[in-house]
């Protein structure tokens, strides 16, 4: 099992060179010249000059990228150039809230996809298979942005029951909290519970056919019995190992929901940061999506690692 | 093939989301002529019209038919969705078989190239990507299809790498082919199937991030219409005229709907063990 882990761990080492090489390569072809913006009209050639140096602008490329990583390693991603603020003190700002909005997203795809998926799996090919199937699909089709508008125009707008925008930290006020958290949730959470539900669907009918299934189920022992106990045990495998690796995708559809909702999160900095062409933001805020996406993706190798009996003494 | 085909008709669920996915086809194809309006003209008078025997869909903040825009947005919608995994794949389908084929370094290189591309988000990298190439349908679409390519790309190569295993693969190996003939004669053909089912699904992961680029302002840009960038204008009316908000994503999540149903179809049509 070690060993599997340790080469996951080597494979991802030269990913995540990689990702820096892509994300310092793709700040720099951003378009428009940020100092220009942040010299302001008067564009002061000696204040341009200034902020070159300052920023190291005018150091070639691989200078400027092993610059870049050293900073990066000492834990200073720069500093913004539109406030002047530290990224990684926006960073830190900004990530809990979507890592909140992403947890309360994960819980509910996985509190309706999980049941949903059994339910079609255990009634296959009637018309509650067909009808989860239909759901799972329509989930998977339709637009978060959208989604999110509606829910604001029936809930919000309508019948006043929620607050149509903005976010209350919960150290604030826990109530208003979760009040700002739930419909930017389900519509983040709506394509994941449809993601889930197919896999899981898909699990448990594998497992269902299985030899020990119909043991269990010829020594009589009740349905339920047979699918909870039996059945999904072996049929979350692959489905926990999935969740992990959907919840780093969060962190991308969240961009869109926070955009609808007014969220101050990681996605919204990311859309503020290329319109203000901030390119120390964008590079901050891409590569930390992307080291956690690989942690992630190393979580669920290692989790699938240690739940499948098989590979933990491989 | 006719055991596929057939599999494919009894799907009920293929054949409507093929129905869907030509019908839009089709009304995009025939916006000139069905657009009751011309879908840039501002009227002060009709703005914000509720739907109506005049306006079937309503108008927009400028007076605009919202139906007549819905249809030529579903030219940029489609095209995007098309042009898009079409960049993805002929770019995709060549580094992956080139990775699958040859395997050692050049596969080693490719793969932890593709692999870095799909650790940053998909959206948050189409994002960048338009930025940088700047605000158009055009670049969006470009943006989109180099985001899809590692998809392509990691698919491609583990087809390859199956169908290389094969005993006619080594056959023909054995009797000394050419590489290039037994790629292209004995590779590809077997490879492909599930790419290009593949793609009619990525065509639906397409259309819905072309709309999410439209949506943040770096896609279709005004006054050309793009479900997408109604419903960036629709956010901003959805107390005074939430109708503009209803129509394009419904065409949306219809659209992508359709290609979604149409490639599960064909997925488990092709899929070797349903025979």
């Amino acid at each position: 099992m070690f060993a599997i882990i340790g080469r996951r761990l080597l494979v991802a080492i030269p990913t995540v060179i990689l990702v820096s090489m892509l994300v310092f390569s793709l700040q720099k072809l951003l378009p428009g010249d940020p100092i220009a913006t942040i010299a302001g009209e008067e564009r002061d050639p000696q204040v341009i000059a200034y902020l070159h140096q300052k920023y190291h602008l005018d150091d070639p490329i691989p200078v400027q990228y092993i610059a870049w990583v050293g900073q990066i390693v000492q834990g200073d991603l720069g500093v913004s150039l539109r406030t002047d603020e530290p990224v990684l003190s926006l960073i830190a700002q900004k990530l809990p809230v979507t890592i909140e909005l992403a947890l309360f997203a994960m819980t509910f795809a996985l509190c309706i996809g999980i049941p949903m998926g059994i339910l079609a799996a255990v009634r296959k090919d009637t018309w509650i298979d067909t009808a989860a199937t239909v759901i799972a699909l329509s989930g998977l089709s339709v637009p978060n942005f959208w989604l999110g508008i509606m829910l604001i125009l029936l809930v919000s707008v309508k019948f006043g029951l929620l607050p149509a925008s903005g976010f209350v930290p919960p150290s604030q006020n826990l109530w208003l909290n979760i009040q700002t958290i739930i419909m930017p949730a389900f519509v983040l959470g709506n394509a994941l519970a449809a993601s889930i539900t197919r896999h899981t669907r898909a699990a448990m009918v594998g497992v269902l056919r299985s030899d020990y299934i119909r043991t269990a189920r010829a020594k009589g022992l009740r349905g339920r019995v047979v699918v909870l106990k039996h059945a999904l045990r072996n049929a979350l495998i692959p489905i926990v190992t999935i969740a992990t690796l959907l919840f780093g995708e969060l962190l991308g559809g969240a961009v869109l929901t926070e955009q609808v909702f007014t969220i101050p999160g990681f996605g919204k900095l990311i859309v503020d940061a290329v319109f203000n062409r901030d390119y120390a933001v964008v590079q901050g805020v891409v590569l930390c999506t992307a080291v956690g996406f690989i942690v992630m993706n190393l979580a669920a190798d290692v989790l699938y690692t240690i739940i499948n009996p098989r590979l933990r003494h491989a | 093939m006719n055991r596929m085909l057939s599999r494919f008709l009894r799907n009920r669920g293929a054949l409507v989301g093929g129905t869907v996915v030509l019908l839009f086809i089709l009304a995009a194809l025939a916006a000139p002529v069905l657009a009751p309006y011309d879908p840039f003209k501002t009227s002060f008078l009709a703005i914000r019209h509720p739907p109506s025997a005049a306006y079937l869909l309503g108008t927009d903040e400028l007076g605009r038919d919202i139906l007549s825009r819905m249809l030529y947005g579903a030219r940029a919608s489609l095209l995007a969705g098309v042009v898009s995994v079409s960049i993805a794949a002929s770019i995709g389908i060549p580094i992956g078989l080139m990775a699958g084929f040859y395997g050692g370094l050049v596969d080693g290189i490719i793969s932890r190239v593709t692999d870095a591309l799909l650790a940053i988000p998909f959206l948050i990298l189409a994002i960048a990507l338009a930025a940088f190439l700047g605000p158009s349908l055009t670049n969006a679409m470009v943006a989109i299809g180099l985001s899809a390519m590692p998809i392509f790309a990691r698919l491609t190569r583990g087809q390859v790498m199956s169908v290389k295993a094969e005993d006619y693969v080594e056959g023909a190996r054995a009797i000394g082919l050419p590489n290039r003939w037994i790629i292209l004669r004995y590779i590809l053909p077997n490879a492909l199937p599930p790419v290009l089912i593949q793609a009619s699904l990525t065509i639906a992961t397409a259309i819905i991030a072309e709309a999410s680029l439209s949506f943040l302002g770096l896609g279709q840009q005004p006054p050309n219409p793009s479900w997408g960038s109604m419903l960036n204008t629709a956010k901003n009316y959805m107390t005074q005229a939430p109708w503009m908000s209803i129509s394009p994503g419904l065409a949306i999540f219809l659209v992508v709907l359709g290609f979604n149903l149409l490639g599960d179809g064909l997925r488990d049509a092709f899929d070797p063990r349903e025979e």
